[in-house]
């Protein structure tokens, strides 16, 4: 027997491969690479094209059964959804590696490169790289076709005041414009008393009662109706809802506190006057200009009502004013803050329907000294002649009840001041302008024009059509106005390349320059 | 010349067949179609046989035998031995084995000369083999296998080994052999030579997945057919190169 002796004496020799007859390695399958790579495709049974489901409301994909998963192109997430839509990746196949290659956005297809191995022919490894096509279909998901068919919420806030007129609910809705607390909500509805704001998701709903919260002194209240659960899965299907009571009282109101309350207060007068209302329920005492701030807990622990609203308020005619220095006032011990921004003067008035038919004239201590001139009209609250049904003031002497509570300065007629403004604000619902022209709602831009304070957390816009007026009648008189610096350009891009939504973004960001 | 066949769309022929230089045992299948292919290639020859051992059909695998004898496992049944008595040329010597590796097929490879064995195949039987095959016994491996039947085929010409014997372990066969070996495969790649194909010194049987490079190499390395290179450049190549030189 001869040797060769040149050949490799260790390890295993070269066979010929069973196909096509080259000299190669014994493995597994005893095949060259290239003879395998052409009886076998390891990618059998792979699609090489699937399709993906995306909504483009909420821009997710579908991961079967029902999941929704947000992802942007070409990322991690998005990949995962890919592969789980690929069927046969599954026990036999390894998947080594994949990948997206770049495709335009708008052509719906997305590319996926894989590389799997496979082992075929008892153990051989074969890997191989292919691209899956995935087409990308619209379809709306369950949560934003029920949002459009507006007929869906799990969670719902009741927002609440039981009060003859809207000027708090306005205020908050300005509050809840200027910080976006609306932007989850499925649906808003007005009701009588107040709003509903309907959400998908209970936390949405929570985070609104936090904000709540924080903007007015109120209290709530949970419910929750059981719609549908499984006790063999202990899955439980709740709606919730919250219901917000907001304090029934507004600015510009006379309030009868408690006794108890009003020492409690740094001795202030009972009878006050609500000059804001923001977290906190801010009163002054028209006698001593004193001032003091009922938080939400505190009132729903000794509540009081409202002695008289707006609707009781009648006209005065302020005939004499003289202002009461500091050294004048009476000291009383472990009394509260003073208003500095307020001044505290006597004033005599005269109704204003009986002026000139009766001269029965008024004096009272009122806090808008800084304010009223003689011959000012003010309104105010005529103690002696209104029916006033409170447990509070019924307890105090006839005698020490002023005739009179001067509440604020009557500017010129209400008519002329709207047509004049040169502002707008927003609205959580556009279409419903029917609602804004209302006397309330004139009241509430009437009070944001008079008071700085409660207009610094408002988003105050520009009305076009009003500024381009040319304002020459000049019969100027002193009605406070909101300066130009204070408002807002509202950027309206009429026909945008990408419609509706981009002149919204660019609205947005007028209020972030803000 | 080796020939292409199935046996009931099974390609693992050395399953199902025996062959020898003196006969050929066949297993009783549905059809006449594998036995055909047989008795065509070899009935001038040598018997063809129609048998099973111990009631199987893995005739291929229960027994091994050259053109000295034939052993069969214990299990064989009187009747079945008495059969292939009967159809044996009168030189072949058959005998029962008791032995506890009963697929004597799978543990001992031979030819006519010299055997591999299991390396725990009973001292008795190692015996037999050499009294009876009139073989010398070599226990051995094949690239690691024991199961030495199942991973060669050896005739009196060659003999094909398991793919992944290496250069040395074939070698070292072939040295014990004294015949040629070469590492192949039949059946498309299959590493189970023994199973996937029978032969004699002038005729071999592969599964019908074997492909042609597979064939040329047995064919080559067993010396079939045509392709065994001729007399002028074998024998006469040196004197013929010397007449010119």
């Amino acid at each position: 027997m001869e040797y060769m002796c040149d050949r490799p004496t260790s390890g295993p020799g070269m066979i010929l491969c069973c196909q096509c007859g080259t000299q190669i390695e014994p493995n597994p399958a005893n095949m060259c690479v290239a003879c395998l790579r052409s009886e076998v495709d390891i990618t059998e049974g792979i699609p090489k094209q699937a399709s993906l489901f995306f909504c483009r409301n909420c821009e997710r994909y579908l991961q079967p059964p029902n999941l929704w998963v947000k992802a942007s192109l070409e990322s991690r997430e998005l990949l995962s959804v890919c592969l789980k839509r690929i069927k046969g990746l599954n026990k036999l196949v390894r998947l080594v590696d994949a990948g997206f290659i770049w495709t335009e956005p708008h052509s719906k297809r997305i590319k996926v490169k894989l590389t799997i191995q496979k082992e075929v022919m008892n153990g051989a490894l074969l890997q191989q790289v292919f691209v899956v096509e995935f087409v990308v279909h619209n379809q709306m998901c369950d949560g934003c076709h029920r949002v459009e068919a507006k007929d869906f919420w799990r969670a719902c806030v009741q927002i609440r005041q039981k009060t003859t007129h809207r000027k708090t609910l306005f205020y908050l809705e300005q509050m809840i414009l200027k910080y976006k607390a609306h932007v989850n909500t499925s649906s808003i509805t007005q009701v009588t008393d107040g709003l509903d704001f309907f959400y998908g998701q209970k936390q949405d709903a929570r985070k609104m009662m936090e904000f709540l919260q924080s903007i007015v002194p109120c209290r709530y209240k949970t419910g929750e109706e059981l719609v549908s659960h499984d006790p063999k899965c202990n899955v439980f299907n709740y709606k919730h809802t919250y219901s917000v009571e907001i304090v029934p009282i507004c600015k510009d109101e006379v309030v009868c506190l408690p006794p108890k309350l009003a020492q409690h207060l740094g001795n202030i007068g009972q009878l006050c006057v609500v000059y804001r209302v923001t977290q906190a329920i801010h009163i002054i005492d028209p006698n001593t200009c004193q001032i003091a701030e009922v938080p939400g807990p505190i009132f729903w622990r000794s509540p009081f009502n409202a002695v008289c609203g707006r609707n009781q308020m009648t006209e005065f005619i302020v005939m004499e004013i003289e202002i009461i220095s500091d050294k004048d006032k009476r000291h009383v011990a472990g009394r509260g803050t003073v208003s500095q921004k307020h001044v505290l003067a006597g004033v005599w008035v005269v109704k204003a329907s009986e002026l000139g038919v009766t001269d029965q004239q008024f004096h009272c201590h009122t806090y808008l000294g800084h304010l009223l001139r003689p011959g000012d009209t003010v309104l105010g609250f005529d103690m002696r002649a209104a029916n006033v049904n409170d447990a509070y003031v019924d307890k105090i002497r006839a005698d020490r009840l002023p005739d009179v509570i001067l509440i604020k300065k009557m500017y010129t007629d209400s008519t002329k001041r709207a047509r004049k403004r040169k502002w707008q604000l927003k609205h959580l619902d556009e279409g419903a302008q029917a609602t804004m022209e209302t006397r309330d709602y004139n009241e509430f831009l009437e009070d944001l024009e008079e008071d700085v304070e409660y207009r610094q957390n408002i988003n105050i816009y520009k009305d076009p059509s009003k500024l381009a007026v040319d304002t020459d009648d000049t019969d100027d008189e002193d009605a406070p106005k909101i300066s130009l610096a204070e408002m807002l350009d509202d950027l309206h891009i009429a026909e945008d390349a990408t419609g509706g939504e981009g002149a919204d973004m660019m609205g947005e960001g007028a209020d972030m320059m803000e | 010349m080796a020939v292409r066949a199935q046996f009931e769309g099974n390609n693992e022929i050395g399953v199902f067949a025996k062959l020898t230089n003196a006969y050929c045992l066949v297993a009783i299948g549905g059809s006449e179609n594998f036995y055909s292919i047989f008795e065509g290639e070899l009935s001038e020859e040598i018997p063809v046989i129609h048998t099973s051992i111990a009631g199987c059909r893995i005739i291929g695998r229960m027994c091994v035998g050259n053109r000295h004898g034939l052993l069969v496992p214990n299990t064989t049944t009187d009747q079945e031995l008495q059969h292939i008595r009967n159809s044996l040329p009168d030189s072949v010597m058959i005998r029962r084995v008791e032995e506890r590796l009963s697929a004597l097929g799978n543990v001992v490879a031979c030819n006519d000369y010299v055997a591999l064995a299991h390396p725990d195949l009973d001292r008795e039987t190692e015996e037999i083999l050499a009294d009876v095959l009139k073989v010398e016994v070599f226990r051995q491996t094949v690239a690691d296998n024991v199961l030495v039947g199942s991973y060669c085929s050896l005739s009196n010409q060659g003999g094909v080994v398991h793919s992944k014997t290496s250069v040395d372990a074939q070698d070292e066969l072939s040295s014990l052999l004294q015949v040629p070996l070469v590492a192949g495969t039949v059946n498309r790649g299959s590493d189970v030579i023994g199973g996937g194909m029978v032969v004699n010194d002038w005729t071999a049987f592969c599964g019908l997945d074997t492909t042609s490079t597979e064939l040329s190499v047995i064919e080559s390395v067993f010396k079939l057919g045509d392709s065994h290179p001729s007399a002028i450049t074998t024998k006469m190549r040196d004197s013929l190169i010397d007449s010119m030189s």
